[in-house]
């Protein structure tokens, strides 16, 4: 309850991209808060035992939570990335609007390809052996 | 009137309150979560499959298990601070307030026990 700064309201400055970049940042940030329930089930499963395992991988092969570890996995590598972004700017580099754009199209990039890589490595991959 | 040195002028001036803490915190987690991340993916996509006996195995390894902890303990030290500030930011009202940040916090003690002791129990054979 520390009487730190808040967040400014959205609402009040014209729509810029980097805005869509800064929101997805916490969206995401609580989606893989979320997330962090799931990979403790996981531990906890294969802590739990040989039966208990198969329980969790029976649920988790399911179609539904299929496209949610997937979503989860695109989810981390845009915190992963902005993170990063943001670090930088904590460091005092490529602040200035031109680079703070140019930075988020390198964040979009970086997102579609590694989340398709990754995508391709765990489910694609991963089936086939 | 000019005696005292630059960190003597700005402690409690407003910068250097529980918020830095907090700021601060926050980032170093971030950077130790960047090579614990990479690694950890690294990991699993070597791994030939995510059977019970393949990752019971590679859990079985020491440095794997320390390492893992280590990521399950800064992801949730991380997330805790991360969530702490979204609901300082959205939630209002001082109870719902209070009770939502004493929620996250609890419940994100409680992954990081749960976590890194599931590892353990694992890691040291008593599966």
């Amino acid at each position: 309850m520390a009487a730190r700064p808040l967040s400014p309201h959205l609402t009040v400055y014209r729509f810029a991209y980097t805005m869509a970049l800064s929101i997805l940042h916490r969206i995401t940030g609580v989606a893989l808060a979320a997330g962090l329930v799931l990979l403790v089930c996981w531990l906890q499963a294969l802590a739990s035992g040989e039966a208990a395992y198969a329980q969790f991988t029976a649920v988790a092969s399911h179609g539904l939570a299929q496209v949610v570890v997937a979503a989860w996995l695109v989810a981390f590598v845009y915190h992963f990335a902005n993170g990063i972004r943001h670090l930088c700017w904590d460091a005092g580099y490529g602040l200035n609007k031109v680079q703070a754009r140019r930075s988020a199209l390198w964040v979009v990039l970086f997102v579609v390809v590694v989340s398709l890589a990754l995508i391709y490595g765990f489910f694609v991959a991963a089936g086939q052996s | 009137m000019k005696s005292s040195t630059p960190l003597g002028r700005v402690v409690r001036r407003g910068s250097l309150k529980a918020g830095f803490s907090h700021w601060w915190t926050q980032r170093v987690t971030a950077v130790a979560l960047v090579p614990l991340s990479l690694w950890f993916i690294a990991a699993l996509l070597s791994l030939p499959s995510f059977d019970y006996a393949v990752l019971l195995q590679w859990l079985h390894d020491g440095w794997h298990a320390v390492l893992l902890s280590l990521l399950v303990g800064t992801l949730c030290w991380h997330s805790s601070l991360g969530v702490q500030v979204v609901i300082e930011d959205y939630v209002h009202g001082h109870a719902t307030k209070l009770v939502s940040l004493l929620l996250a916090q609890f419940v994100h003690v409680l992954l990081a026990t749960a976590g890194v002791f599931a590892v353990i129990r694992v890691a040291t054979g008593a599966v």
